[in-house]
């Protein structure tokens, strides 16, 4: 199996702070699924921006499909982004004037690996788009039609996913897409979504404070115990 | 940035209450500012073809400009009158092809009467027509016949066939009428744009005629005789206003030109037309000038709306950028993004602005003709309309700079994670 993150002495302050995020090591191979947890205020999203290349670290790497992040231009950062990630937030994930169909394919529209794999597997764009949405059951021609803003949360959620999973991308991030849902719209958002990486061999990283789901997740991960004190704790105590 | 055009234009659907308020204050301001653009054109052009054809025109000594006003626009007073003979040999000059004489001093109701030939129908002409056309009736051809231009016989509902009444002067409430001699108009020329329009033309036989029981601008009180009772010589005038030239080659303008300013028994001016136009009209270049200012104005202000909506809507659509970053759009997008809004915006303005014109032209271009003589058609931008669209289109880009920058800068910062 490939990697498809892989972090590497990371360490990321603020401007005139501490360090706000130390992360020694974190590795995820591809189609791994793996549950990050941490209380608010953690760094949860800095660590995001980090992976998505929007910020970069003062010391150590951040790998995405193994190129270094920093190391590439801005351009070049937001191409890799395009290419390799797909994100789902907590809320707040839909283009609110554009169709079901037009959020989904939007990353197609800033990644050509990504048009072209989709064109590759389903013909079209709407074809491709229209077969997650399916998949997440979201496949009614009647919803399909429907604007965006009409959905409810969790079926706003699903087509974040969508969105997040066309083209086949190396990496899925999840920042607390749950925690809008209740308990059965959780539940099968997680499958639908399982489901969907597992086919496409895309890695998830699931960054969430709701430990009931850690379960679910064949690795978890606490950030606090990536934080390069964590380690040195845990090297003193061995 | 493919695509980019696309989702500006779906994100302003998606606000197309304020987009339309913004859109339609362009358009407005546009409407405005094309009409002043093609209402001054119109007045120039107007203004030239009054004396198209026309290479020379000979008065009195005088400024170029105001012999200019009162042979072509009827307005102000001649200073002097030119004399018969020299008329004659201004018309026997080798290069002189064709004159037109014209006496003034006599009006219809503030209409000034042209004492003038058959030719003036003839040679007079505007724009690239020459010759006058008639909208109905005739020449004149009998001593008392009259033929009016469409301004009068429009205002004074006259036709061929209406009896008219000279009066001595140009004073709109005439104190001296020739009412022993009236009139019958006999044509009604078709309207022209032009001063022609405003005229009462009749033979210069005719103006002698009237004058025939006057001495020293007034009437005498006895021994009043008629046109029938005095021998033709007594009708041949003695002098002219003015004489309209035209040259078998221009090429001999500036030599007749000095012939007739050096001529030694009479003091004379010979002008050309156009010179003297541009001088005129560089006289009225103030008056233009500010009232393009104003319509410049009205356009900056809607492009100042139209920045406002753009930079109003900023703060709200801080996620909606954060979400485009996360899906692979790089800073330069979200600075694309807001600039292609506002190009689409300032085009969509720019195109209501021109399809209102077309529009307000189309309705009333037969009114504004029939009412103003202003000649107005529907049709496409000209090359210097589409340059000044291109100009104002050009600036909602530069402004839209701005909030382009302001957004660039905020996805910088926010990344693909705004505070959700």
């Amino acid at each position: 199996m490939s990697e498809v993150l892989r972090i590497e002495g990371l360490r990321f302050a603020w401007p005139r702070s501490p360090w706000t995020l130390e992360v020694p090591a974190l590795a995820l191979e591809a189609g791994e699924r793996v549950f990050l947890h941490g209380p608010s205020g953690t760094g949860k999203s800095t660590l995001l921006n980090l992976i998505a290349g929007t910020l970069l670290p003062q010391a150590g790497a951040v790998r995405v499909a193994g190129e270094d992040v920093a190391k590439r231009s801005g351009p070049a950062r937001d191409r890799l982004r395009a290419d390799h990630l797909g994100i789902v937030f907590q809320q707040f994930n839909l283009l609110p004037f554009l169709s079901m169909v037009d959020n989904v394919t939007l990353p197609c529209r800033f990644s050509k690996r990504r048009r072209e794999r989709a064109l590759q597997r389903f013909g079209s764009l709407d074809a491709a788009a229209r077969h997650y949405l399916a998949a997440l059951g979201l496949g009614e021609a009647t919803q399909a039609s429907r604007r965006v803003i009409e959905l409810s949360v969790g079926q706003q959620q699903r087509v974040a996913a969508a969105r997040a999973l066309i083209g086949g991308p190396s990496l899925v991030l999840c920042d607390e897409p749950t925690s809008a849902l209740d308990t059965r719209n959780r539940d099968q958002f997680i499958d639908l979504l399982f489901a969907e990486c597992e086919a496409a061999g895309t890695a998830l990283l699931f960054v969430s404070h709701d430990l009931t789901l850690a379960s679910r997740f064949p690795r978890q991960q606490a950030l606090g115990e990536l934080t390069a004190s964590a380690v040195e704790s845990r090297e003193v105590a061995a | 940035m493919s695509g980019l055009v696309g989702l500006a234009w779906a994100s302003l659907k998606n606000r197309r209450a304020t987009v339309l308020l913004t859109v339609l204050t362009l358009g407005l301001s546009v409407l405005l500012l094309l009409g002043i653009e093609r209402v001054r054109h119109e007045a120039r052009d107007a203004f030239l073809r009054s004396v198209a054809g026309t290479d020379l025109i000979v008065g009195a000594r005088a400024h170029p400009v105001q012999l200019l006003l009162y042979s072509v626009f009827r307005l102000g007073e001649p200073t002097a009158n030119l004399q018969w003979d020299t008329y004659e040999k201004l018309k026997a000059l080798p290069p002189v092809a064709w004159t037109v004489p014209i006496s003034l001093g006599d009006s219809h109701r503030g209409y000034r009467v042209v004492g003038t030939t058959g030719e003036y129908f003839v040679r007079m002409g505007f724009g690239e027509k020459r010759g006058l056309a008639f909208r109905e009736g005739r020449p004149f051809e009998a001593l008392h016949d009259a033929v009016i231009g469409a301004d009068v016989a429009d205002t004074l509902g006259y036709a061929p066939g209406t009896s008219i009444v000279l009066a001595h002067g140009t004073a709109r409430v005439a104190t001296q009428a020739h009412d022993d001699q009236p009139f019958t108009v006999v044509g009604v020329l078709a309207r022209t744009g032009t001063a022609i329009d405003q005229g009462v033309f009749v033979s210069l036989e005719a103006i002698e005629a009237i004058h025939l029981n006057w001495r020293g601008g007034m009437p005498i009180g006895r021994a009043r005789v008629t046109p029938a009772e005095v021998p033709a010589e007594r009708l041949q005038p003695k002098s002219i206003t003015a004489a309209f030239v035209g040259l078998e080659s221009r090429t001999a303008t500036f030599q007749v030109q000095r012939v007739v300013n050096e001529y030694r028994a009479e003091p004379l001016t010979a002008i050309l037309p156009g010179v003297a136009l541009t001088q005129l009209w560089a006289l009225m270049g103030g008056v233009e000038r500010a009232l393009l200012v104003a319509a410049g104005a009205a356009v900056l202000a809607a492009l100042m709306v139209l920045l406002t909506t753009i930079l109003a809507t900023l703060n709200e659509r801080r996620r909606e950028m954060a979400l485009l970053r996360a899906v692979g759009a790089g800073p330069r997008h979200v600075f694309g993004l807001l600039l292609a809004e506002a190009a689409l915006l300032t085009g969509a303005g720019l195109a209501l602005g021109v399809v209102l014109l077309e529009g307000a032209l189309w309705v009333l271009g037969p009114w504004l003709e029939a009412r103003f003589g202003v000649f107005l058609s529907p049709g496409l931008p000209t090359i210097r309309e589409a340059v000044v669209l291109g100009g104002i289109w050009l600036g909602g880009i530069l402004l839209g700079l701005f909030p382009a920058a302001v957004a660039y800068l905020r996805s910088l910062q926010d990344g693909v994670a705004v505070d959700r």
